[in-house]
């Protein structure tokens, strides 16, 4: 047998590589030409019976064409297996506007997340939670907070009671937090810094009352904290609260029983168009009443008023998460109206920081 | 309280303006509600004289007026019956906004003829409901001026909301009082002129009220002959209309006047009308007064009576009674200036359901020094207004003891304020508010002026100082924190509600807030609704008792919610609920509810209702991520009457300790709650989780890698149908104790081959060898003490 001309080998066995259409084939292919029995085996063979001078000319042209063919047959691997891929990922399409498999998201009651967002705040200024029962009696509710029977502020309560009987025993609803002021100061000696947010209860019902509502009561006693203090807080807590930095305020002088002197805060607002916005504005939105504490609620807690004074303020959470997020019926607040919920919930995971920002 | 501007300036010599007044009020505690000024809103309208009226050629009703405006003529069309040639009236041009009807004018044609304005009634003009016809002015109002100044509208009305402890400020005079103490002016009240008495009053008064002397501790009476009463002067009638009052007649609005103007009831007998003497006493049982609000009062045996020999007359300190009122036709009166007690007032007020002025100022407190000054502006007004003669004065009773001193440490003032204000600052305030400051050596006591009832305490003169002075002046001091970094402001246990809310909200469930309270016959089904829960005075019959459970509210919620097509929910709540009356009695508990599908049609696989292990998948995500010790709890099936008894399950740490409840709701509660479809809860009771450590550290421990790979044995298992699975887990574990690491049930099932009574339970359990991988043999030798061990617990064999 004559040798074949080893360029038409190459030409031969690059065609053949390039016409495979099929990765079976190709293998044949490639068997035929570097199997053990191949053409281009046989061809490396021959170069052994070879003189020395023959073979230092054939050798280099044998070893181009293996690797030659030896990268023919790799091309066209990689065009098959890049064919067979493209054909299969063809054959898995997917409706990818399908809906994915069906979940819920849940939602947290505006309350829970406004009362958070006051604990950040008020944690911040060093205080600390603290929290009483619903169910209390005449003393904690009324004449601890120098409220004696028949105080005229008393009746500005609206109290629901749940028994009869004389001071002692009558058991009411709280109709404010203050009464955990006594709990607390009756219970452990001062300094408090304390905030107590919780349920209140008054027995009224229109557009702007409801039966229950949430309080949160804030209470600060050592030897040297004075109006100024209050002043401070208050402002501080207004405006990381609600997120306006210049929010203008004032303190008027006003009247509770447990304080002395007693004031309420306002904070400015606008209400173009009937919107309501906080902010510097034409118009003034109360907001909390404050004062120092009254030196006989001090003394009824066994606490002397010579040596001990402080402050306490107490105001509406509901309130305050209305005016943040624009929510416009108290009432809805307690209705579990699943809609309501979805609009004015928040997700699970915004958790209200300070280092992230109270609200996203 | 309301008043007006010149009234105020009548007690108080001021350049202030009106916002400077105002600003002042709010600043000093007297917080200003509105500002009224009618001469505002009335500005554009102008007397106008009607030169020629004629009739309308198309319409019978209307007149077609020519009104001289006083800058020319124009012609008006105009249904008043009244209208006619020479009339003077109140002249609106095109342009303004009728105060009383919202109506904007134009030039219009009225049925064919042009009209350029519009003569006006008083209820236009929003002064009157009267509509009779146009408003009719003398002959002599000046054409072409402003109306509202030509009929004194012209005075900015006040109104200003007065706290509890602020009586003193229920009269024109104290506000003008706190105004010139805050530096606006000086008090200019006049005196009242005491009259002297030319004859006896020939009605006498006794107060027989025994040992409840206190009800009316004084009774200062007069009697006035040969008055003659009637409409009161222009000047009173628009002062009280200013306020919202209506004008009677000369004798009644006297008295109105000096409560508004001095904070000071008064009351006037038609004395003709008094049979016999006037006695002060209680009120008897059965007796009733037709008082002057034309209502009909019933009366125990508490209310303060003015009474005569014949009965009641008035309700001390509340309401006259209409037998003894003034009208017109009365001739001689009986005045009346008296001192009530402050809760009886409020008492019977309140029974009654009595609002009045006199009311609102005794429960309050009036000021018992100012009884004589009353009683003389009230004879100087009657005879100045009605005439007549007045007797001497009858006296029954004294002036009670209201002096009163209070220490003053003026260094107190900045301690409780942290605004220095200098000594002689602090008491010249105190003074201007009629304070008076006696030295006792280096005490300084300040004697409380008699209309200050409030003033209790140091603390009480440190208000006043900074009130006056101005909360603004107050500095702003920053509350000093005691570290620099935040500490935690909330105890474990609070913040495991916080984050249950959250693991909830996470897991689909919508956070709600419902009442504490729910009505009775829930209560009842929930095992509550004891006396002791229940309201006397609830807001509603659906809400009289204290929630012994937080299910009945958020079954009724999600009812509402289904009604509304909403029927597939999720509703959580985390909340008190109350098993009695003491503190420890209320307990904070975490609930949920779902309802209708836990999967909702889709098209990856099967729609799916809830059931059981939906709570319990609830219950146990939010045990688990409260650090619960999961691995140690017990899962039984004895829970609350308002479960389904072979569907739900309580979770416990050990035999007493339940941590919580979960499964389908019985069906009877739902019913009963009128919630229909399948629904599920859970209670999870968040006082009973074990507290955790305390002891600071948050070391967990090193993490022990074991080099050996787990290996896995199923098992199917055929028992009676009967054993809980936990049975088998359980022994599982136990059966080699070192190698079993786990055991989980992967399927269960029951069927006609298996025969009558009979379940398969498929287990894997995992295996996990220390010290070298198992041979087989050994995993063969573990897996028949396991086999063996479950057949001991539970009979149960194993399925080849």
């Amino acid at each position: 047998m004559t040798m074949q001309n080893p360029q038409e080998i190459q030409d031969e066995l690059i065609a053949a590589a390039a016409g495979a259409d099929s990765l079976d084939q190709l293998e044949q292919v490639r068997v035929a030409a570097l199997g053990r029995k191949g053409r281009v085996t046989d061809l490396m063979k021959s170069l052994g019976s070879m003189s020395p001078d023959e073979r230092r000319a054939a050798g280099p042209a044998f070893n181009q064409l293996k690797d030659a063919v030896t990268a023919a047959i790799e091309a066209r691997r990689e065009a098959l297996e890049a064919a067979a891929i493209d054909a299969r990922l063809r054959s898995e399409r997917i409706d990818v506007t399908l809906p994915a498999r069906p979940e819920q998201q849940g939602t947290i009651h505006p309350v829970s997340q406004v009362t958070e967002e006051l604990i950040a705040i008020f944690a911040d200024m060093g205080f600390e939670l603290a929290e009483g029962p619903d169910i209390e009696d005449d003393f904690h509710n009324f004449t601890a907070l120098n409220m004696p029977p028949e105080h005229p502020a008393r009746q500005m309560h609206d109290t629901f009671y749940l028994s009869e009987g004389g001071e002692d025993q009558r058991r009411l609803l709280r109709t404010h937090t203050s009464t955990v002021q006594i709990r607390a100061m009756t219970s452990r000696p001062p300094p408090h810094r304390l905030i107590v947010p919780g349920r209140t209860y008054r027995s009224d019902s229109d557009m702007t009352h409801t039966p229950m509502f949430h309080q949160v009561e804030g209470l600060v006693i050592d030897k040297t904290t004075h109006m100024g203090h209050l002043k401070g807080c208050l402002i501080e807590f207004v405006r990381a609260f609600f997120g306006v930095d210049d929010l203008p305020y004032r303190f008027r002088p006003s009247y509770f029983p447990f304080t002395e002197p007693s004031a309420e805060m306002d904070i400015g607002c606008s209400r173009d168009g009937g919107e309501l916005r906080i902010g510097a504005g034409d118009d003034w939105l109360e907001i909390l009443g404050c004062g120092m504490v009254n030196p006989r609620v001090l003394e009824n807690c066994g606490i002397d008023s010579t040596e001990y004074q402080g402050f306490a303020f107490g105001m509406g959470i509901d309130r305050i998460a209305m005016l943040k997020y624009g929510i416009p019926d108290l009432r809805a607040f307690f209705e579990s109206d699943l809609r309501w919920l979805r609009h004015y919930g928040f997700s699970a995971l915004d958790v209200p920081t300070l280092s992230g920002g109270l609200a996203r | 309280m309301k008043f007006t501007l010149r009234w105020l300036k009548e007690h108080l010599d001021t350049d202030a303006s009106l916002s400077e007044i105002t600003d002042k009020l709010t600043a000093i505690g007297l917080e200003v509600e509105s500002v009224t000024d009618p001469s505002q809103v009335l500005a554009p309208f102008i007397i106008g004289a009607v030169t020629k009226c004629g009739p309308h050629p198309d319409a019978d009703k209307l007149k077609v007026c020519q009104v001289d405006t006083g800058a020319g003529t124009v012609q008006v069309v105009c249904g008043a019956p009244n209208a006619r040639t020479g009339l003077k009236g109140v002249f609106a041009p095109p342009g303004t906004v009728v105060p009383g009807t919202g109506l904007h004018l134009k030039n219009a044609k009225i049925r064919g003829v042009e009209s350029s304005g519009m003569l006006c009634s008083e209820k236009e003009l929003g002064l009157s409901e009267d509509h009779q016809g146009i408003i009719e002015l003398p002959e002599d109002a000046p054409v072409g001026s402003a109306y509202a100044a030509y009929a004194g509208l012209d005075d900015p009305v006040i109104e200003i909301a007065i706290t509890p402890n602020r009586q003193d400020c229920l009269g024109v005079h104290g506000i003008a009082r706190d105004l010139a103490a805050a530096g606006l002016g000086r008090v200019k009240t006049p005196a009242p002129k005491v009259a002297a008495g030319s004859f006896k009053s020939p009605i006498g008064v006794e107060r027989r009220l025994g040992e409840n002397d206190d009800a009316c501790p004084l009774f200062v009476g007069r009697y006035i002959r040969g008055v003659k009463n009637g409409p009161s002067p222009r000047w009173l009638q628009d002062r009280l209309r200013a306020i919202g009052l209506r004008p009677i007649s000369a004798l009644v609005d006297m008295t109105n006047f000096i409560t508004f103007d001095r904070g000071r009831p008064l009351h006037v007998f038609d004395a003709d009308t008094v049979a016999g003497g006037i006695h002060v006493r209680l009120s008897r049982g059965g007796e009733s007064l037709l008082a002057l609000d034309g209502k009909e009062y019933d009366l125990d045996d508490s209310v303060t009576l003015i009474a005569d020999d014949d009965g009641p007359l008035a309700l001390g300190g509340i309401i006259g009674g209409e037998s003894s009122g003034c009208s017109d036709d009365t001739v001689n009166v009986f005045i009346e200036a008296a001192l009530f007690d402050t809760v009886r007032t409020a008492m019977s007020g309140r029974r009654l359901g009595t609002l009045s002025d006199a009311r609102y100022r005794f429960e309050r407190g009036v000021d018992p020094d100012a009884v004589f000054s009353g009683m003389d502006l009230a004879t100087q007004m009657v005879l100045e207004l009605c005439g007549g003669e007045p007797s001497e004065i009858v006296v029954s009773g004294d002036v009670p003891q209201w002096e009163k001193k209070v220490d003053f440490r003026p260094a107190r003032v900045h301690a409780l304020i942290g605004l220095d204000v200098p000594e002689d600052e602090s008491l010249a305030i105190l003074e201007s508010l009629g304070f008076e400051a006696q030295r006792d050596g280096a005490r300084l006591v300040m004697s409380v002026p008699s209309w200050r009832r409030d003033i209790d305490g140091e603390a009480d003169l440190v208000e006043e100082v900074a009130r006056i002075r101005g909360y603004d002046s107050i500095p702003i001091t920053p509350l000093a924190k005691e570290r620099a970094v935040t500490r935690p402001a909330l105890t474990p246990e609070q913040r495991r509600r916080v984050t249950a809310r959250r693991v909830l909200a996470g897991r689909g469930l919508n956070e709600c807030v419902t009442w504490s309270f729910m009505p009775k016959r829930f209560a009842e089904l929930f095992g509550g609704a004891q006396a002791e829960l229940t309201l006397l005075n609830p807001i509603s019959a659906d809400l009289d008792v204290m929630r012994p459970s937080l299910l009945p509210n958020l079954v009724s919620a999600a009812a509402r919610n289904s009604d509304r097509g909403l029927g597939d929910l999720g509703l959580f709540e985390a909340g008190p609920q109350y098993a009695g009356t003491r503190p420890e009695d209320q307990s904070m508990v975490l609930a949920g509810l779902r309802r209708g599908q836990a999967v909702p049609r889709n098209w990856h696989g099967k729609a799916r209702d809830v059931d059981a292990f939906d709570a319990k998948a609830d219950v146990m995500a939010i045990l688990e991520e409260l650090g619960a010790p999961v691995a140690k709890f017990q899962v039984s099936a004895d829970t609350p009457v308002w479960y389904h008894p072979g569907r739900s399950g309580a979770v416990k740490l050990g035999p007493k300790t339940v941590l919580a409840v979960f499964g389908e709701l019985h069906p009877r509660i739902l019913q009963a709650l009128d919630c229909a479809g399948p629904c599920v809860g859970f209670e999870v009771y968040l006082d009973a989780l074990p507290q955790r450590r305390r002891d600071g550290s948050a070391n967990r421990g090193a993490l022990e890698l074991n080099a050996f790979q787990p290996v896995d044995r199923d098992f199917a298992f055929l028992v009676d149908s009967d054993v809980e699975s936990a049975r088998l887990v359980a022994a599982a574990l136990s059966a080699d104790k070192k190698l079993v690491v786990d055991a989980v049930v992967f399927d269960v099932f029951a069927g006609a081959a298996l025969g009558d009574g009979k379940k398969s339970v498929a287990l894997r359990v995992t295996l996990q060898p220390a010290g070298q991988t198992l041979t087989e043999a050994e995993i063969d030798a573990v897996a028949t003490k396991v086999v063996d061990a479950i057949a001991k617990a539970t009979g149960g064999a194993l399925r080849s």
